[in-house]
């Protein structure tokens, strides 16, 4: 699910104490840029109707993501020769939650802004770099995660895919699932072993799958609500070139466990839910019940913390840390924000959710209240995470 | 200077304020001689101007002595006196010397220069050398100093960790000290920094509270094995993680947002999630410790008591949450974003509590 990892890459090492978690508030630079991109998304947006803005993150318009590219808000923090801007981890945090709040449709370039791009900075080669992010920049290559496999959910480590070196190529078989974007993608980054180590964890490693390669077949999964945004993929003796490994041959499982502190903190984590945030309001009301005043103001000021915990957690990773300890309570905090969300608007007004006909709010409640499960498994379930934080505390 | 601070206050905590000696002020009601012992620190004047005597410290410099003064349950009013002297300074009133307390909940009225009404909730009021409250008057807020020798009665009353919250009565007293507050400052004054104060302290005796349920889970054996490797009290005590750090950083954002005037949106925000973790981090924190942790001489009621008082001061979880609903929905579906990324809702007034 959103093709990312649901897994326990476990936190060895991993910097970790409430202490980090220290108020940071966004610069005034970066500020700067908020009012152009919701001026941006006022005009592209006008006619957007809330039942797609409900879609937040998983909302896929290649379009829209050239239009952002154009505008050069999509790798924004990657260097210029390679596309991007150079800007800090605040703007791009202010461009994004502009861009979730107003449920547009990123999904298409989400996984290579958020972590692929970042990963191929950092491990990528020379080649791989001026290939894809260029691209990616322009909002036009397109990447998913292939983590999960069949049997292999949670404890990733146990993934079968393989890759065996033959001659100057790669060979993979296996399979992934839960793969969101899979049939939209160019590329797939994903998790194979390479060989096999002392422990599960060594011997695995990261490659790029070019999807229209012989031998990948990419089947799509109807959700509970009958979207089909993840897939299953098979690969049948898939060939890759000798340099598809990203970094480090075997070190792919510190390389994953790199990558969770971007995708575990982002305002992806708490604003999945915006759209029916802003509904509930408006179908309140001016002028509330007690009970709705209350509830909407405690989901208020639990969305100005998040937000808070989320721009703390921005703060260390500018820094250069890896703060996957802090980055795994905002997710979990923020999932159950998010499905919260549908509990109480179901609760606080007499409108029953309806997935055809009576009005958009009853729309967005009865899509929201079918997507909020998937918002504790995505990106790592809440048990996992749970289980991250513990052992995080024993660290102390 | 917030290390500083942070690292003066923590130290002497250490030394001097340990379970036998909280609840030996609260069996006594008071702890003389650690108060006397801590006012020589001088924290009470830390907001004063260093003309006065005080460390000209802002609200940022003191989220940390807040919190550290939660996870130690100190018994005294040190929050309540650095808030008093604030309050004067505002007035543009000298710094007194503690213990001090503040009222927020007033009915003063004056009549041709004499004061009566009834301070209700008063924190330590009956120990507090001088009560600092705000009175409106036409157009203007003032700020009403009594010295403690102008109660003319005093209904006492403890909150369940025996901390003096008392009710007192003024009659036709000529305050001690008397200053027309700058205009800008609301009328909630006093309820609105008790409010940060407390949603600090409420942070600090959760952190607290999370890390010794840890350790005593990672001591405790059962079944062969320590309880904290069980999954069913890992993810409690994971949940309570997540609310120690909501809170931490709400309370933070509250100081650190307040140094020019105290922010009313930060502010509820913190004590909303703080009241609300309070009661989350209490219920874990025992689950964790099992009947040792109900028993009176653990040191977890110490915590658990206070979070369970603290919540309801200066303002509920409802309290704030209901007037920061309505300021929501008056300013509307499409202003609801922008407000929350200016930190600032134009619809969020301020009220009196009475």
């Amino acid at each position: 699910m959103s093709g990312e990892a649901f897994s326990d890459a476990d936190s060895a090492g991993v910097f970790m104490s409430i202490e980090q978690f220290e108020y940071s508030s966004i610069p005034a630079d970066a500020e700067a840029l908020r009012s152009e991109v919701r001026a941006f998304l006022q005009q592209e947006l006008a006619d957007f109707p809330a039942i797609k803005r409900a879609d937040s993150w998983i909302g896929f318009d290649a379009e829209f993501s050239r239009k952002l590219g154009k505008r050069g808000w999509v790798g924004m923090a990657l260097p210029k020769e390679y596309g991007g801007s150079e800007a800090s981890a605040f703007a791009r945090y202010v461009v994004i939650e502009e861009l979730l709040a107003a449920g547009a449709p990123v999904s298409a370039h989400w996984f290579s802004d958020r972590q692929s791009g970042p990963l191929l900075l950092k491990f990528g080669t020379e080649k791989q770099k001026q290939f894809h992010l260029p691209a990616i920049c322009r909002g036009e290559q397109y990447f998913c995660i292939g983590m999960s496999e069949p049997n292999s959910g949670s404890d990733l480590a146990s993934i079968k895919s393989r890759a065996v070196r033959q001659g100057d190529k790669w060979i993979v078989n296996g399979q992934k699932v839960w793969t969101t974007n899979a049939h939209l993608s160019h590329y797939m980054i994903a998790l194979v072993r390479t060989s096999e180590g002392e422990k599960r964890q060594q011997g695995l490693s990261q490659v790029i799958i070019d999807l229209k390669s012989p031998g990948v077949t990419i089947r799509p999964i109807k959700d509970l609500t009958g979207g089909a945004h993840f897939n299953e993929v098979f690969f049948d003796n898939v060939e890759l070139d000798n340099d598809a490994i990203i970094g480090t041959e075997g070190d792919g499982w510190s390389q994953v466990t790199a990558e969770l502190a971007l995708e575990r903190s982002g305002p992806e984590r708490f604003l999945s839910s915006m759209t029916l945030l802003n509904s509930l309001i408006a179908m309140v009301g001016a002028h509330p019940d007690t009970l709705q005043a209350k509830e909407i103001g405690r989901l208020t000021a639990k969305l100005i913390t998040l937000r808070n915990m989320s721009l703390s957690v921005t703060q260390q990773l500018s820094e250069g840390k890896s703060p996957v300890w802090a980055a795994s309570c905002v997710k979990a905090f923020g999932a159950t924000f998010e499905q919260e969300i549908p509990e109480l608007a179901q609760a606080l007004c007499d409108v029953s959710p309806a997935s055809v006909g009576s009005n958009e709010h009853a729309q967005v409640l009865a899509y929201l209240m079918q997507m909020a499960p998937s918002f504790s498994l995505r990106g790592g379930t809440r048990e996992i995470l749970r289980g991250i934080i513990a052992r995080g505390l024993g660290a102390q | 200077m917030r290390d500083i601070f942070d690292s003066t206050i923590e130290r002497f905590f250490l030394d001097t304020v340990d379970t036998e000696q909280v609840l030996l002020a609260e069996k006594e009601g008071w702890h003389t001689a650690l108060w006397t012992s801590l006012d020589e620190l001088g924290f009470a004047l830390a907001m004063s101007p260093e003309e006065k005597g005080g460390a000209g410290a802002t609200w940022s410099d003191l989220c940390g002595v807040a919190r550290l003064t939660g996870s130690f349950s100190l018994p005294l009013p040190l929050c309540e006196s650095i808030f008093a002297n604030w309050l004067l300074g505002q007035g543009g009133l000298d710094p007194l010397s503690g213990p001090l307390t503040v009222a927020a909940k007033s009915d003063l009225k004056s009549t041709s220069g004499a004061v009566s009404g009834v301070l209700k909730d008063v924190p330590w009021g009956r120990f507090a050398g001088h009560i600092v409250a705000v009175m409106p008057e036409e157009n203007l807020q003032r700020l009403v100093v009594f010295s403690s020798e102008q109660i003319k009665s005093l209904e006492p009353s403890d909150n369940i960790a025996g901390e003096a919250r008392d009710t007192l009565t003024f009659e036709d007293a000529t305050p001690f000290l008397t200053a027309v507050l700058p205009v800008q400052l609301p009328a909630n004054i006093v309820q609105l920094g008790g409010a940060m104060l407390r949603s600090a302290q409420i942070a600090g005796a959760l952190h607290k509270a999370m890390t010794i349920s840890h350790e005593y889970a990672a001591e405790r054996v059962q079944f062969g094995r320590p309880i904290g490797s069980f999954q069913a009290i890992q993810h409690q005590l994971a949940q309570m993680a997540e609310h120690v750090a909501a809170s931490v950083i709400a309370a933070e954002a509250a100081f650190a947002r307040s140094a020019d005037e105290l922010d009313l949106l930060a502010i509820s925000a913190a004590k909303i999630c703080t009241s609300e973790a309070a009661g989350v981090g209490a219920s874990i924190a025992h689950a964790v410790h099992g009947a040792i942790g109900f028993t009176h001489e653990h040191q977890l009621h110490l915590l658990t008591r206070r979070l369970w008082s603290w919540r309801s001061e200066f303002g509920s979880e409802t309290y704030w949450a209901k007037q920061l609903g309505e300021a929501v929905c008056k300013k509307g579906a499409s202003e609801f974003w922008p407000a929350v990324t200016a930190g600032y809702f134009d619809t969020f007034q301020t009220e009196t509590s009475q």
